[in-house]
C-alpha cells in the first residue's frame, strides 16, 4: 500500500539504535503488525523519550543518527513504526537490513550527512521539541520547519529504493517483474 | 582485474539488473523459521498467492521458541508446521528433529560453495563459512524469495581480513571474531562482505568457521565469507559424494569460487593473531570488547552456553574440557543448549553431557530461546549472563539483563568461580 511522509518529527539523539530497542524480541511472537503498537521504542533508554508518551503518538517522522537499525532482521522494527503511522525515517546512515525492509515495506529511510542531522536535531532544541517535516520525494528534498526557522536538505535515494517506494513495496514491484 | 568471492557468486546468480547497482539475484536456499516466516505467509495469502518456487530449495525449521512456551508461541510453530506441509516441503524440521537453524541447515549439507542463501535471521552470514553468500533479511525479502526465488541486493564491496599467525592454545575462533568486531566497529562492515583469509582460518575446522562468519553481522556486515578448501570439501563429502568422482574433484569445483588474487578489495586488514587472549565485551555493544584479563571479578548470575554462535560439538568439547572434574560456582546457575539434536547426541556419547550434568549444568534441547530473552534462561532485571551468543545489547536476554559475550571455554572457567575468568588462569 502507498505511504503519506512527513509530519512531525521524533528526535531519537544516539548513534546504534538497535532493533531490540525499536521492538524487543518478546513481542515478535504476535501475529499480526497492529499487534506491535503500543510496543515502539520500548527498551530505548534515552534521555526524555517516553515510549508511551504523546510524542510519540504525534510523531511521523524519526530523525536519528548513525547505524540506525543494527541488530536483528526483524521487519517488526519497520512494522511498528507503520502502525504508529510513523513512515519515514532521516539518519546518518542504517543497517543494511533495516534500511532495506523501510524500503521492501514502502516507507522511506532517507539518508543525510552528519551536519544535516545536527541542523535538524538543533532546530528541534530551538523549537522546545516542535518540528514539522515535509518530504519532497520528486525533489528529494525535506524541508523542516520550527520557531518560525526552515532547515531545508536534499537527500539522495537509489533509483531502484524510489521504485520500491512508488510501487508500494518489494512485494508488488517483483509481483509484477519476476 | 580479479574478482571476490561475493563478486563471483553475484555474476553467476544474476537474475537481474533493474538499475545499476541493484542486483537482483537467483536463490539457491530460502531458509525459515517460526518467527519471521508467519507473516510472510499470512501475506501471501492475504494476497491469493499461496505458492512456493521450489519445495526442495526452502527449508524451514522451528527453532526459536521451542517446544513452545505458550499459545502465540504455538500458533507461530502451527502456521510454519501446516504451511510446509501445504507446499510439500521436505526438509521442515519440527520437534525432535529441529535444532539452532545456523547450525542445524549446515550439518544438514544444505550449504554449498557458490551457493546463494537468505533467511529472516541476521546471523545467516553463518553459512558464508562454506564460500556461499548467505544474507539475513526481513520478512518481506522472505516473502519474495518464497514466492520467486529471487532476492535484490546492492553489491556489496568486500573487507578482506587476513588473520596471520597461529592461535594459542585456549584461544578459540569466538576470541578471534570478537577482536574483529571490536577493530572494525558495529558499523564498520556495513554494505560489506568480510573475506576472511590466512592460516588463522586455514586451520579451523567448518565448527570455528561458522563461529567466526556468524558475527560478520555484528560489524554490519552482509555476509561473513571463508574460501572452500579441503576442510570444506571433508565437511560436505557425506552430502556431496554421488555428485562428484572424488573428492579432489569437488576441491577442483569448488576453488572456482576463491578469490582472484588480483581481486579488488574495499580494504585490507591484516592481523597477528599470535598474542591474541581470550576476549570478552562489556557494555551494551558487541564492538566493546576487551581482554578477559581486564574485566576478570566481573560478578555473573548465569552461564549460558550454546546457540548459532557457540553451540556445535567443538564449542561443547571446549567447555567440557574446562568443566571436567569441577563443580560450578554456587552463586551462579549455568545453561547448556546442543544447537541440534546430532551435537546432542554427538555430546551424549562422547561423555560431554555426564560432564556438564556433574559440574551443575542445566542441559536444555536445542533452541535459540535465552539467546534473543525468549525462553530457557531469560535474566531478571539487574543480572549478568556470560554467554556465548553473539549480542550484549541493552536487555537482549532479559529487560535489565547485562550480556558478557566470550568463547566456551571462558563461559565455562567463569562457571567454575562464579566471575568472569580466563580458563587459562584456572
Amino acid at each position: 500500500m502507498k505511504k503519506t511522509f512527513g509530519g512531525p518529527a521524533l528526535i531519537l539523539d544516539r548513534d546504534d539504535i538497535n532493533t531490540d530497542e525499536i521492538i524487543p524480541a518478546k513481542y515478535l511472537t504476535e501475529a499480526t503488525k497492529e499487534a506491535l503498537k503500543p510496543y515502539c521504542l520500548e527498551d530505548l533508554k534515552l534521555e526524555g523519550l517516553d515510549a508511551k508518551g504523546e510524542k510519540l503518538q504525534k510523531a511521523r517522522v524519526v530523525i536519528t543518527r548513525a547505524n540506525f537499525g543494527c541488530g536483528s532482521s526483524r521487519e517488526h522494527a519497520p512494522w511498528v513504526f507503520e502502525v504508529n503511522e510513523i513512515h519515514t525515517v532521516i539518519a546518518e546512515s542504517y543497517a543494511r537490513i533495516f534500511r532495506q525492509n523501510m524500503f521492501n515495506c514502502g516507507m522511506l529511510a532517507i539518508e543525510l550527512p552528519r551536519p544535516d542531522i545536527d541542523a535538524l536535531i538543533n532546530l528541534e532544541k530551538e523549537s522546545n521539541g516542535s518540528v514539522d517535516v515535509e518530504v519532497h520525494l520528486q525533489e528529494q528534498r525535506v524541508v523542516a520547519r520550527g520557531n518560525g526557522r526552515e532547515v531545508s536538505c536534499g537527500f539522495d535515494i537509489s533509483p531502484f529504493d524510489k521504485a520500491l517506494v512508488a510501487a508500494g513495496g518489494w512485494v508488488e514491484y517483483a509481483d509484477a517483474r519476476y | 582485474m580479479g574478482q571476490t568471492t561475493a563478486e563471483k557468486i553475484f555474476a553467476a546468480h544474476l537474475r537481474d539488473e533493474p538499475f545499476p547497482g541493484t542486483k537482483v539475484l537467483d536463490l539457491d536456499r530460502v531458509l525459515c523459521h517460526e518467527i519471521t516466516t508467519p507473516v510472510a505467509i499470512a501475506d501471501l495469502e492475504w494476497r491469493g498467492k499461496d505458492r512456493v518456487f521450489d519445495n526442495t530449495r526452502i527449508k524451514a525449521v522451528i527453532d526459536h521458541v521451542t517446544p513452545s512456551k505458550d499459545s502465540k508461541t504455538a500458533l507461530q510453530a502451527k502456521i510454519l508446521r501446516d504451511w510446509a506441509r501445504r507446499h510439500a516441503i521436505k526438509d521442515f524440521f519440527d520437534i525432535g528433529r529441529n535444532g539452532v537453524c545456523h547450525a542445524l541447515f549446515p550439518e544438514k549439507g544444505y550449504i554449498r560453495p557458490g551457493f546463494t542463501a537468505i533467511m529472516g535471521d541476521s546471523h545467516t552470514c553463518t553459512h558464508g563459512a562454506f564460500g556461499a553468500f548467505a544474507a539475513g533479511v526481513g520478512t518481506t525479502d522472505l516473502e519474495v524469495g518464497i514466492l520467486k526465488g529471487v532476492c535484490a541486493f546492492r553489491e556489496p564491496k568486500t573487507i578482506r581480513v587476513n588473520l596471520d599467525g597461529k592461535l594459542r592454545p585456549g584461544v578459540h575462533a569466538k576470541d578471534v571474531i570478537l577482536f574483529v568486531v571490536g577493530e572494525l566497529g558495529v558499523n564498520g562492515a556495513t554494505d560489506r562482505v568480510i573475506e576472511f583469509h590466512g592460516p588463522v582460518v586455514d586451520a579451523m575446522s567448518m565448527d570455528a568457521r561458522m563461529t567466526l562468519c556468524n558475527m560478520a553481522i555484528e560489524a554490519g556486515g552482509t555476509c561473513g565469507i571463508c574460501q572452500p578448501d579441503q576442510v570444506t570439501v571433508d565437511y560436505l563429502w557425506p552430502f556431496i559424494e554421488g555428485e562428484f568422482t572424488s573428492p579432489q574433484a569437488a576441491l577442483e569445483e569448488y576453488r572456482q569460487w576463491c578469490a582472484d588474487a588480483d581481486a579488488d578489495y574495499d580494504k585490507i586488514l591484516d592481523f597477528d593473531m599470535t598474542k591474541l587472549a581470550p576476549q570478552v565485551t562489556y557494555g551494551f555493544k558487541p564492538d566493546c570488547v576487551k581482554p578477559v584479563s581486564e574485566m576478570a571479578g566481573t560478578r555473573i548470575d548465569q552461564v549460558y552456553i550454546g546457540t548459532c554462535t557457540n553451540g556445535r560439538i567443538e564449542d561443547l568439547r571446549q567447555a567440557a574440557d574446562v568443566l571436567k572434574g569441577r563443580r560450578i560456582a554456587d552463586s551462579l546457575r549455568a545453561i547448556v543448549s546442543p544447537a541440534t539434536p546430532k551435537i546432542f547426541q554427538e555430546a551424549l556419547s562422547e561423555g560431554l553431557i555426564q560432564i556438564f550434568m556433574d559440574a551443575g549444568f542445566c542441559v536444555t534441547n536445542p533452541t535459540c530461546g535465552a539467546c534473543l530473552g525468549m525462553s530457557n534462561g531469560v535474566l531478571a532485571e539487574g543480572e549478568a549472563c556470560a554467554s556465548t551468543s553473539n549480542r550484549n545489547f541493552n536487555g537482549r536476554m532479559g529487560k535489565g539483563g547485562m550480556v558478557h559475550l566470550m568463547s566456551p571455554s571462558t563461559a565455562a572457567a567463569t562457571a567454575i568461580t562464579g566471575v568472569i575468568t580466563d580458563a587459562r588462569t584456572l
